[in-house]
């Protein structure tokens, strides 16, 4: 017990500890010398990163130890990997490009990823028969740094689009930043809403009918706009759902991303509101000192980094471990799948940029679809359709 | 279609744009041209030189990167449909997809069926899809890698002035750098890993050639996995079975031509505990339940040392015990035999007693074993119990009042009984299935009281061969080593050429240009030498 807290610990203080170093990378945009000397506020941003990222380790060979196992058995355990990941790659990258503008929007992107991990069941859980394998940390922990790798590319796509889209007319690319920078509010407003109602300890509960014709119950931690097929109320005071959903749909989960969707489109609202401008118009002056040729290198060396680790880990561990546990090494899983058009997207992605002379701002789109189809292979996958890979 | 010579002597095949020599332009076009695509050295590539029969035609067509890009693209869409709905193959066993798909999803469940959805990844246009890919593989790799080939084995230290001004990186100028300078450039070119040639004052740097090779190994690994898995439909190659298996039973292993028995021991499934494993776990115990910890099979493996002999019983020679775990099958010969499932507490045998309604008093026991019964059991003292009728997986009656069972396995037995008593010597007739009992001749004085139930455990086991295996793993560990070599290291090339009063210094890679322009401007710093410009970019503004 004591090295489980001791792992959680960790992990806060990580959590704080990349929080600040956001603060001090974003000092270095502030200072006004010229781009390529690293300023002071820079260096210490990545010293304390680097701290953040050893915390981020200790936790994750602490709770190796108390588990016996590598902590990526669970959705928890593996957003939290992913984003220590995210972490190491942008140590790798910063390490070669020096770019502090990289940390001021990879450091939030990881706080955002681990405060969302940690809405999900955080205790240590034991194996099921089919995880128990040495396959379990190398096929996981080298398809993670792959897709982290490959998200860097994202993070510098983004500043890219950012510093690039003519903010002067509205079209379909400021539709498009807008919308990105909108799924980006919708996570912290996911972790707005759960953590409040969950504060709150609200519940509710329902009776319901699946597709089966079994009763059956729900219990929602958040007020029901979304009922169960043919819900119940069973608990007094309690929001009635709006609507109810056909049996096969999971209502909690559509209630809970309503939620998300519907707070995180009033916050955006707001800040458009408050701002007068489009997001992406008022953060343009952050990056006004981005040479674009720069993050339009980092964007694609990400993927040439990221490229070979996450075939290896995705692809080929995968495949190897497939055939021990599962019998067969591709039996089209959902997730294999979504691996394969990860795969395949980027190879798509390499070979338009180095054949058809895709750079700039194309390549960074790509670099923003590619990083969708990552956070749909790891979330929605797992939550929505139904697999193998189903361990949440 | 004849080779071209070119003025500085070398001979060039049909189709070159410029010469793999010496790098003057050979077309007139390209001797127009101010910048030329450098990608594959203006070598003669097929694609580019022929148009005319329907070969050429086909040849062009998988040759074009973008086709290539295209297929990739539409797999990548294609694939995803598959995902919407489960596939076939995981749906139950027992169910029909034609109906499965209309009840569980509707309308587009019904669609998805149609339009052939729910078996996407073996029909035919996805497989097509796929066959493209490779077909487009092996020409676009051909097509540029063996002209790429022979431009980078000739190229010659001192280039034409044209080539260079070509090159996207140039620069020129009047300014002749003096000794200090030139022995500069060289000594950061070797930092930088350079090798360096020089010849009547033309410096040519290079380096990381082998990475231009990358995309075709890699391609190569490509193609050497499509062929292995297509290797499976190669009789005897490829074996996948499944052996259901009760404890105590000794079975043949299918696909092994009944060479190989196995034997169930035990069947255990062990669930993790809150007392028994490590006590971390306990939150998320209270919270999910029963968690499994081990599914297992403790399996015995004979060979029948007969099996040569026809018409021979068999003659079983232990070989092997194993514990069969999931993630640790057992392998034998080039079989592996995996846990897949099992089926707990299977019904083997009831036991009953004959009971006469009035007194209570029991008149003697049977056991009726569900895999091989008896006709009659007899009891002693004139009792005795005929058994009519067994159905083993009981579904109702048939319109004529008929028991009817759904399959010969146990899951609801149900019997027809004659219980013959000194009362009753001709008997009296009871049907009997589970937590019920039918007289359908009319009241009877006894009754089968059950007693007891046994079970056992059955596992089911995979048996498979794959021996395209090791032509997967060879087309995986080439593609990684080609993809590696591609990505990690960069083609580098530097001229610097001193020619009738001018200095020309060019530069060239396949990819990365903001990388080589870095190194450049690093490697000339200090020197009189101007770092070349991206001239593609000065064509832009």
């Amino acid at each position: 017990m004591e090295l489980a807290s001791l792992s959680s610990n960790l992990l806060y203080a990580a959590f704080v500890l990349y929080l600040v170093a956001t603060f001090f990378f974003g000092g270095a945009i502030r200072d006004k010398r010229s781009q390529s000397s690293v300023s002071g506020w820079a260096k210490i941003g990545f010293v304390v990163t680097v701290i953040g990222f050893m915390t981020h380790l200790g936790y994750f060979f602490t709770r190796w130890i108390a588990g016996g196992h590598a902590p990526v058995s669970n959705l928890f355990e593996f957003i939290v990997a992913f984003a220590m990941m995210l972490v190491g790659a942008f140590i790798l990258i910063y390490s070669i490009y020096r770019v502090s503008i990289l940390g001021l929007f990879t450091m939030p992107v990881v706080v955002l990823i681990i405060a969302y991990a940690s809405m999900f069941p955080r205790e240590l859980s034991p194996l099921i028969p089919a995880l128990q394998s040495d396959w379990l940390y190398i096929h996981v922990t080298t398809a993670a740094l792959g897709e982290a790798i490959l998200s860097i590319s994202f993070v510098a796509g983004l500043i890219y689009l950012i510093k690039a889209v003519d903010q002067t007319k509205a079209g379909k690319k400021t539709f498009w930043l807008e919308f990105v920078l909108y799924s980006l509010i919708s996570v912290i407003s996911f972790i707005i809403v759960t953590t409040s109602f969950n504060f709150m300890n609200y519940e509710a509960t329902f009776t319901w009918v699946d597709s089966n014709d079994q009763q059956l119950k729900e219990t929602y931690s958040i007020p029901a706009l979304v009922g169960p097929n043919q819900g119940d109320l069973q608990t007094d005071n309690r929001l009635a759902p709006i609507v109810d959903t056909p049996p096969l749909v999971n209502a909690k989960k559509l209630n809970t991303l309503v939620w998300s969707l519907g707070i995180g489109l009033a916050l955006y609202t707001l800040c458009r509101l408050v701002l007068r401008k489009r997001l992406g118009a008022a953060l343009k002056p952050v990056v006004k000192n981005v040479s674009l040729d720069l993050v339009d290198e980092i964007s694609y060396r990400s993927v040439v980094i990221g490229f070979p680790v996450f075939t290896l880990g995705a692809l080929i561990f995968a495949m190897i471990w497939a055939q021990i546990a599962w019998t067969r090494f591709w039996g089209w899983d959902p997730k294999e799948v979504w691996a394969l058009i990860t795969f395949l997207f980027y190879a798509a992605f390499l070979h338009l940029r180095l054949s058809k002379g895709w750079h700039g701002e194309k390549s960074a789109w790509l670099a923003v679809i590619g990083f969708a189809i990552i956070m749909f292979n790891l979330i929605a996958v797992n939550l929505v359709i139904a697999g193998l890979h189903s361990y949440a | 279609m004849e080779n071209k010579k070119c003025t500085c002597g070398h001979i060039n095949p049909y189709g070159t744009i410029l010469c793999e020599s010496c790098g003057r332009a050979l077309t007139g076009e390209a001797r127009e041209q101010k910048l030329y695509d450098m990608r594959y050295e203006g070598s003669a590539r097929r694609s580019q030189t022929y148009n005319k029969s329907i070969i050429d035609k086909v040849w062009n067509f998988f040759s074009s990167v973008k086709v290539g890009i295209w297929l990739i693209m539409l797999t990548l869409i294609g694939a995803s449909f598959g995902t919407i709905l489960p596939q076939e193959f995981y749906l139950p066993n027992n169910v029909d997809p034609s109906v499965y798909y209309e009840d569980v999803y509707g309308v587009f469940g019904k669609l998805y069926y149609i339009i052939g959805f729910y078996d996407l990844y073996n029909s035919v246009w996805f497989i097509a899809l796929i066959a493209a890919l490779g077909v487009s593989l092996v020409i676009a790799s051909l097509d540029r890698v063996i002209p790429l080939y022979r431009a980078l084995k000739k190229q010659r230290v001192d280039r034409h002035e044209s080539f260079l001004k070509k090159q996207r990186l140039f620069a020129q100028t009047d300014e002749i750098p003096n000794e200090i300078d030139l022995q500069t450039v060289r000594n950061q070119l070797k930092k930088k890993h350079y090798k360096i040639n020089e010849e009547n004052g033309a410096l040519f740097a290079e380096k990381g050639r082998f990475s231009r090779w990358g995309p075709y190994v890699n391609h190569v690994g490509l193609i050497i996995f499509l062929v292995g898995s297509m290797l499976r439909s190669v009789e005897g190659l490829y074996i996948d079975e499944l052996l259901w298996i009760r404890e105590g039973e000794t079975l043949q292993v299918p696909g092994t031509k009944g060479e190989y028995y196995v034997k169930n021991e035990e069947f255990t499934v062990e669930n993790y505990g809150e007392e028994s494993d490590p006590e971390v776990f306990n939150e998320a115990l209270e919270r999910v339940g029963t968690v499994v910890k081990n599914y297992q099979t403790d399996a015995v493996l004979y060979r029948d040392e007969n099996n040569e002999l026809p018409g021979a019983e068999p003659q079983l020679i232990e070989l092997a015990k194993d514990d069969i775990q999931v993630n640790q099958p057992m392998k034998f010969d080039q079989f592996a035999m995996y846990q897949t499932s099992y089926q707990k507490d299977e019904m083997k045998a009831m036991r009953f007693a004959l009971q006469n309604k009035s007194t209570g008093e029991e008149k003697g026991e049977l056991t009726v074993d569900l895999f091989e019964q008896q006709d009659s059991y007899i009891l002693g003292g004139g009792y005795k119990v005929e058994l009519l009728g067994f159905y083993p997986d009981f579904d109702g009656f048939t319109e004529e009042g008929e028991p009817k069972s759904k399959s010969p396995l146990p899951n609801n037995p149900a019997f027809l009984f004659n219980m013959i008593s000194p009362e009753h010597p001709d008997g009296e007739v009871s049907f009997v299935e589970i937590q019920n009992t039918m007289e359908p001749l009319g009241e009877t004085d006894y009754k089968m009281t059950f007693k007891s139930l046994e079970t056992r455990d059955v596992s089911a086991l995979t048996i498979r061969k794959d021996l395209t295996l090791p032509v997967l793993g060879l087309g995986g560990i080439i593609f990684m080593i080609g993809v590696i070599q591609g990505s990690y290291w960069n083609h580098r090339r530097v001229w610097i050429q001193n020619k009738n009063g001018h200095l020309y210094v060019a530069g060239h890679t396949n990819k990365n240009w903001y990388g080589l322009k870095k190194e450049l401007d690093l490697i000339l710093k200090g020197t009189s030498i101007p770092a070349p410009e991206d001239q593609v970019e000065k064509n832009k503004k």
